[in-house]
């Protein structure tokens, strides 16, 4: 059996005060393994995002626990939580969020040299990336040159620079055209995704679903379904 | 440089609207910081000028002196007087008064005679041309080529002019540390021909000129002097004391003082809002940041890092237009009084240093505010 990534147990989530306060997660517990593309889909305000920055260590969860290969990331402290993400988990940004001063090759290393990796040595590997996902010629030039697609490839690269063990994608198909985005998931699925590598994929592009290898399912912040039989329903 | 701090230079030199726009704004203020502060530090060097050039140690005079053009004169016993106390080395007069020179053209010119002990010649300026044996020589008079000897029709050795119906002849030309603030040329010739040449009230001695046996020797003259009823001033209280006058009894301190801060206000305005909008507008990927792992620490050093930068190069900038617009106008303008000083760096400096701070401030809050859930949310 595959080893266990992610491992969140009753994860509960508010927001508000008073009559405007709202459950967004309610008990939500699902464990992820390396290996495996796991979806959350859901639609909008169904909790999914909340539920992501949960067990990636960006918000934290009012009860409940989140553990990553079996160490609980929200006994940590702010640091050492954001040294922790830094080194296990990569993120890929909706709108991709890269610098448009930088270019594409200083963009993908900049894991690195929050890492205090040298700068040199740090774009070298970031060069190595950009060739994993076709853009080593692209290398000089700033992000905003390249196409949608391209960008979103630059964000995984930046992504995997670090070798982080969780990759969370936020809607990565958000900002593609159909063909594009498909693309890029498979590229992931086929390219990205390792025996000890879990992604996490946030979406609700049905399009793509075929590249999951399990789905959690979320309606009004409660986790309605999980399973590979939830996917062949699709 | 930190790799952090290298990510921070180039998304600031990159943009490089806004790193011009940063550039312009501090550059400008202090530009205009050290502008208006150099031309007030002109102005008071130039209005002690009398007394650096003469250099005398101990200055004595009048106690309603204000400014070492105004002057009062002493009596003769108070040479005595201070020639007589324990410490004095020596005591010599000094002339000092305004007159009109009767040019060869006929034109009439205010100049400014300082008239020398005669057996010392005392505070005598440096001569360039000319022999000073040669000021005891009849009619005899040391032009002073500062910026003001164009007024005196740039006048050779042995030319001759009119004062008060006497006949004036230039026997040397000398130069000195500093010139006078009032844009009138400078004689020198001996205390007993200003007298001869000037006219005069019932005393003459401008200023007495004291030079102590040994400096600890200063404390107890200006105590004695004092206790005569006159005042003694080393020479830097004297510099500090004309200084105080242009400063606090006119109205030119608070005139520059007032064009100094509204420069810190512009500078402050400019950079200001300019960083603040470079801040917001990579807010969204500062958060993206954090999401991968920056602490605020490193955050906040980016930013501090970026203000820093663009506030020295902006500083360094303003420095050296001053100096060349300074440089450019004394080709041009040789009575231009602005003097850079040290204190005028520090000063633009520490204001330079709270624009970058503010400026700072203001984009740190926001950059510590923004979640990294709020780059998920969108």
């Amino acid at each position: 059996m595959a080893k266990t990534a992610i491992e969140a147990a009753a994860l509960n989530k508010w927001f508000g005060e008073g009559e405007a306060r709202t459950h967004a997660v309610k008990d939500v517990s699902f464990e992820a393994h390396l290996g495996e593309i796991l979806y959350v889909v859901g639609p909008s305000g169904s909790g999914k995002t909340t539920m992501l920055s949960m067990i990636s260590g960006i918000l934290r969860p009012d009860s409940g626990t989140v553990k990553i290969e079996g160490s609980e990331i929200w006994s940590l402290s702010i640091d050492a939580l954001a040294e922790f993400r830094l080194h296990k988990i990569g993120f890929v940004f909706q709108d991709f969020h890269l610098f448009p001063r930088l270019t594409t090759a200083e963009n993908v290393a900049i894991p690195l040299i929050l890492q205090k990796r040298n700068w040199d040595e740090a774009l070298k590997e970031a060069e190595v990336d950009l060739e994993i996902v076709g853009l080593k010629n692209r290398a000089q030039l700033p992000p905003v040159k390249l196409s949608g697609g391209e960008q979103q490839r630059v964000a995984i690269a930046r992504a995997i620079v670090s070798r982080p063990d969780i990759l969370i994608l936020d809607e990565p198909t958000a900002s593609l055209d159909g063909d594009t985005g498909r693309n890029i998931v498979k590229f992931v699925r086929e390219h990205i995704l390792t025996d000890q590598r879990c992604i996490v994929i946030v979406t609700h592009d049905s399009r793509i679903y075929e590249f999951a290898d399990r789905i959690v399912r979320m309606e009004d912040g409660k986790m309605t379904g999980i399973g590979r039989e939830n996917l062949d329903a699709q | 440089m930190g790799g952090i701090l290298h990510i921070a230079y180039k998304l600031l030199v990159n943009d490089r609207a806004k790193y011009a726009a940063l550039l312009v704004g501090i550059t400008f203020a202090v530009f205009l910081m050290i502008e208006m502060t150099s031309l007030f530090a002109g102005i008071l060097t130039r209005s002690s000028a009398t007394v650096i050039n003469i250099g005398a140690s101990i200055w004595v005079m009048d106690p309603a002196i204000q400014t070492v053009a105004n002057t009062i004169p002493l009596p003769d016993y108070v040479l005595d007087e201070v020639r007589s106390i324990p410490g004095v080395k020596y005591a010599v007069p000094l002339y000092s008064g305004g007159a009109l020179l009767k040019l060869p053209d006929g034109t009439y010119q205010a100049v400014n005679i300082l008239g020398l002990d005669d057996t010392s010649l005392f505070g005598r300026p440096i001569l360039d041309g000319g022999n000073i044996q040669d000021i005891y020589a009849e009619n005899a008079f040391i032009a002073v080529k500062d910026s003001e000897f164009y007024k005196l029709e740039n006048p050779k050795i042995g030319a001759e002019f009119e004062l008060n119906d006497h006949r004036g002849v230039i026997v040397g030309i000398a130069h000195v540390a500093s010139s006078g603030l009032f844009g009138v040329p400078t004689l020198y010739t001996t205390y007993n021909r200003a007298l001869q040449y000037l006219p005069n009230s019932r005393f003459t001695i401008s200023y007495l000129l004291v030079e102590p046996k040994t400096p600890a020797d200063a404390a107890a003259i200006k105590r004695q002097v004092a206790a005569a009823g006159y005042l003694a001033l080393t020479k830097d209280e004297f510099i500090q004391k004309i200084s105080n006058f242009y400063k606090y009894k006119t109205g030119i301190g608070t005139n520059m003082l007032i064009m100094t801060v509204i420069s810190f206000i512009i500078g402050l305005s400019i950079s200001g809002q300019t960083f603040y909008t470079f801040v917001i507008e990579n807010l969204e990927k500062f958060g993206a940041l954090k999401a991968i792992g920056a602490k605020g620490h490193e955050l906040i050093s980016m930013i501090f890092f970026q203000a820093a930068f663009v506030s020295l190069t902006g500083y360094g900038m303003g420095v050296g237009l001053c100096a060349a617009i300074i440089w450019l106008a004394r080709l041009y303008l040789p009575d231009y009084a602005a003097t850079i000083t040290f204190y005028n760096l520090v000063l633009a400096f520490l204001m330079v240093v709270v624009i970058a701070a503010i400026s700072s401030y203001v984009g740190v809050r926001k950059v510590l505010k923004i979640e990294p859930f709020d780059i998920f949310r969108g």
